[in-house]
């Protein structure tokens, strides 16, 4: 039955093979950049963070929520408690009125999460084209390339190549979308958030990106600043039970 | 015990002796894994990993009790509950990277402990109920590790519960109403997650049952070892502890330091990152692919793309799938060959090095990857192999073997013919010696060429 | 020691590696048991509240509409908080209450923050944490005027102080502090 299959699915690759796509000849891989929280002992910037930061809440924030990410949380950017409060005092977030148990907004504080700018994904699809905004709390985690695929998209935007109009006539940029060769299918609903010729886009995106990391991963530090000592204290144990292991089969191993 | 020079427990302290008395624990402990369990002295490190599957057992039991003191079984909170446990329970990333990683150590530990059995022939009468427990536990880790995957609630945990469900559904007639049961519903959802949960909680104590099992089989026969030569005397033995002890606990370091290196520094090396997205049913992820341990079964249940004659191609996944496992339990009996270790069938060791393993890697790879035409067409020659493996070569390989020159039934008995052409060998007191060396306890590399004294090839 | 010195080289050899060997495998127990210890810390340590709990532990709660000699009941930590607005007459009771006679000596003053008028008291039980009744529009409020406790009787005066029942101690003022005229800070 195999063999049965094998040969037939043979058959159609010759007989038929498949057709080359624009995502499969457009499609590029995502940029190199160097971030300082790469490798074993990276730490965030806490600077490039803040500005991160700045760039969401100018930039980002309109159309994406950041759910997962509590203002407490901003501590760890290097925020005083009283920046922290100022901040999250800047967002409002839904609350019930205590008087008539009505639904509004009130000042988002300390304890509060970022709120996400629609109230369900029925407003955020209406508001949008019928593309809801994904939430960027992971987006880091959530892509192939993490960051650097942040970077990449923010910072990719162009006119869509002629010859793969040529070739493809049926993959052509349609209303209301725009050319991206790091977005998967090479399309995306996102007008470019950054200015695509302006000389603070390239730091905007890198210092997004790094901020974005820092909101799905938050404990990266931690997990550096444990992980050292523990593959250190680890590498000891097992030397020692090597050596424990060889004297215990000394008398053992003589014949 | 099976070994009459076993030592025996003699507990010194008064206590202990009451102990022994009242409740006779510390004497089954010295007897299962103390020094009352003689173990063949020449074993190697492939030796070591049943003893770190059992550490990864207690691992993810111990880090998963944790998470689930957190987690919310709600397919309304799940996701966020696991991102409440990454960011805001104290060290609750560590338990949950450890949780994640630790099912992938699990699994390579548990492949290598396979592949030792599969080389060694460990599966071979006297130990042939091992060997089925083994498997027994194998499918329960499968059950486990896929339900456990679908908790987090992301993209790969929504498509692969619906996907893998999916599979029951190729059954004739009663697959959609199983389907149906058992998922509580038409696709995945609170009723599923919550079941699943109750289950992922459930079955690694069902494990740990039958590792008890397995290791109750293992000592009645004793170990097996990398010549596949029966221990005779107490000479050829060394009690459990302190001789494997110390060994085991030198591979739980060398465990422990990958581990570590996966857990803090590449937690999400192994997993998806789409599984970082809050599960949607109304969108499918572009590829939907399983964790990596499930790949070689995922490509050989992707490898059947065509109807055969009446049975369609989704149910002749499904079983061939299903049978890839299955028809591990009948080794014991598929592989006829008298002579055990791999180490002195060269025929064999060929078809396992070049055969079967590329073959599974190949799988792997195959699974892995996204299904274009060509990537089918390899995982389908690969499934081929697979089962034309296990149910063609192998039994053949045994029998041609035992055509070989020297028709004697153990690799002991054949040196022992051989020893007239070879000056090296000679007769020690009980033992065959060798270059100096015991016979039973040296390798292959210590025997020389012992496929050519074997066989005379 | 001297005898062991003296002898043969062999011997001594001996002695030295059953002393290595022993001191490898205690180091290297030693090292389990540490890294035993390590892995513990974490799996109990998870089990205190999480930063999302803490984060909740201090409100700040508006107390301009609460009128005099009534209470509210709002909720602080998962618990209920009690923000009593005390008329004079229930100040006088309790500072005509000799503090040394009771259970847990107190004054008022001591149980209020510069602000004798407003006691902030925790709503849980000081004897097995149930709910005591006072705070509440028509709510008993025992022999004495303050809170009186259901479950078992216990009876606090107009400053939380535990006349009388199981209660061993006074009601629980928290950490707070008048962030304004109208506002406090809990926690």
């Amino acid at each position: 039955m195999l063999g049965y299959s094998a040969i037939r699915t043979g058959y159609n690759m010759v007989s038929d093979p498949a057709a080359a796509t624009a995502e499969e000849e457009f499609h590029q891989h995502v940029k190199s950049v160097s971030f300082s929280f790469e490798g074993p002992t990276g730490k965030y910037d806490r600077a490039q963070l803040q500005r991160g930061l700045q760039v969401y809440h100018e930039v980002c924030k309109a159309c994406h929520g950041l759910t997962q990410v509590a203002f407490r949380d901003l501590a760890d950017l290097g925020y005083a408690e009283g920046q922290v409060k100022t901040i999250a005092a800047e967002y409002n977030v839904p609350s019930l009125n205590p008087e008539t148990g009505e639904a509004e907004t009130r000042k988002g504080t300390a304890a509060d999460k970022f709120p996400s700018p629609f109230a369900n994904d029925i407003a955020a699809k209406a508001a949008n084209n019928g593309a809801v905004p994904p939430d960027l709390s992971l987006m880091a985690k959530a892509r192939h390339g993490g960051p650097e695929y942040i970077y990449s998209l923010l910072t990719g935007y162009q006119a869509q190549p002629e010859e793969l109009v040529k070739k493809f006539p049926d993959s052509k940029t349609g209303p209301g979308l725009h050319y991206n060769p790091y977005f998967a299918n090479l399309n995306l609903a996102m007008a470019p958030p950054l200015p695509v010729d302006d000389v603070e886009t390239d730091r905007k995106a890198k210092d997004v990106s790094a901020f974005l990391m820092w909101a799905a991963e938050p404990k990266l530090e931690n997990r550096h600043k444990s992980g050292i000592p523990a593959l250190i204290f680890l590498i000891l144990f097992t030397w020692l039970t090597y050596m424990s292991y060889q004297v215990i089969w000394a008398d053992k191993k003589k014949h | 015990m099976s070994f009459p020079w076993a030592n025996h427990y003699e507990p010194q302290h008064p206590f202990m002796r009451y102990m022994d008395e009242k409740l006779p624990l510390p004497r089954f402990i010295y007897n299962a894994i103390g020094g009352g369990y003689p173990v063949p002295r020449n074993l190697n490190y492939f030796w070591n990993f049943g003893v770190l599957s059992g550490a990864a057992l207690m691992l993810q039991i111990v880090t998963g009790i944790v998470l689930a003191m957190h987690f919310a079984g709600n397919s309304a909170l799940a996701f966020d509950s696991v991102e409440h446990i990454m960011r805001d329970v104290n060290s609750g990333w560590l338990m949950r990277y450890a949780h994640a990683n630790g099912a992938s150590m699990f699994f390579i530990v548990v492949y290598v402990h396979i592949f030792r059995g599969l080389f060694y022939a460990s599966y071979k009468p006297p130990r042939e109920v091992v060997w089925l427990l083994g498997i027994v536990i194998f499918l329960l880790m499968m059950a486990t590790a896929f339900m456990g995957y679908v908790l987090p609630w992301g993209q790969m945990s929504f498509w692969g519960a619906k996907v893998i469900t999916g599979l029951f559904g190729a059954i004739p007639v009663v697959g959609e109403p199983i389907q149906t049961w058992l998922l509580g519903g038409f696709s995945p959802d609170n009723a599923a997650l919550n079941r699943f949960f109750s289950l992922h909680y459930l079955l690694p104590f069902v494990i740990l049952g039958v590792v008890v099992l397995h290791v109750w089989a293992l000592h009645l026969p004793g170990s097996s070892n990398p010549t596949g030569v029966p221990v005779k005397s107490e000479e050829d033995t060394v009690p459990f502890h302190p001789y494997y002890t110390a060994k085991d606990g030198f591979g739980l370091g060398v465990f422990l330091i990958v581990f570590a290196i996966l857990v803090f520094f590449a937690p999400n090396f192994l997993g998806e990152p789409d599984n970082y997205i809050k599960a949607n049913p109304m969108s499918t992820p572009a590829n939907i692919v399983p964790e990596w341990y499930f790949w070689p079964f995922y490509a050989i249940l992707r490898a059947f793309t065509f109807d055969f004659f009446f049975v369609p191609a989704k149910l002749l996944g499904v079983l061939a799938m299903f049978a890839s496992i299955l028809l591990l339990l009948f080794l014991p009996w598929i592989d006829t060959s008298p002579v055990r270790s791999g180490h002195y069938r060269p025929l064999f060791r060929k078809f396992f090095w070049f055969g079967l393993m590329p073959c599974i890697i190949v799988l792997g790879y195959c699974g892995g990857s996204h299904a274009t035409n060509g990537v089918v067409l390899v995982s389908q020659l690969a499934s081929v192999y697979y089962f034309a493996h296990f149910l063609i070569i192998l039994p053949i390989v045994s029998r041609i073997e035992r055509r070989c020159r020297c028709r004697t039934p153990s690799p002991k008995a054949c040196l022992a013919r051989l020893r007239p052409h070879n000056r090296g060998l000679e007769k020690n007191g009980s033992h065959y010696r060798f270059s100096g060396r015991p016979v039973l306890f040296g390798h292959a590399r210590l025997l020389g060429h012992p496929h050519r004294l074997q066989y005379g090839v | 020691m001297a005898a062991v010195e003296t002898d043969a080289t062999g011997a001594v050899h001996e002695d030295d590696g059953v002393r290595r060997r022993d001191f490898i495998n205690l180091a290297a127990t030693s090292f389990a048991g540490v890294g035993a210890v390590a892995i513990v810390l974490p799996l109990v340590n998870q089990m205190n509240p999480s930063a999302d709990v803490l984060a909740l532990a201090s409100i700040e709660v508006d107390i301009s509409k609460i009128p005099v000699g009534s209470a509210i009941k709002t909720e602080f930590r998962k618990q209920p908080l009690f923000v009593r607005h005390l008329n004079p007459d229930e100040i006088k009771a309790a500072e005509d209450t000799k503090a040394d006679s009771l259970r847990d000596p107190q004054t008022l003053e001591e149980r209020t923050k510069g602000k004798k008028e407003w006691l902030v008291t925790m709503g849980v039980c000081t004897h097995l944490g149930c709910v005591p009744l006072g705070a509440g529009a028509g709510e008993l409020k025992g022999e004495f005027g303050g809170y009186f406790c259901p479950c078992h009787g216990s009876h606090y005066d107009t400053a939380g102080r535990i006349m009388k029942g199981p209660a061993p101690k006074n009601l629980e003022v928290p950490e707070y502090a008048f962030a304004s005229d109208t506002v406090i800070k809990v926690g």
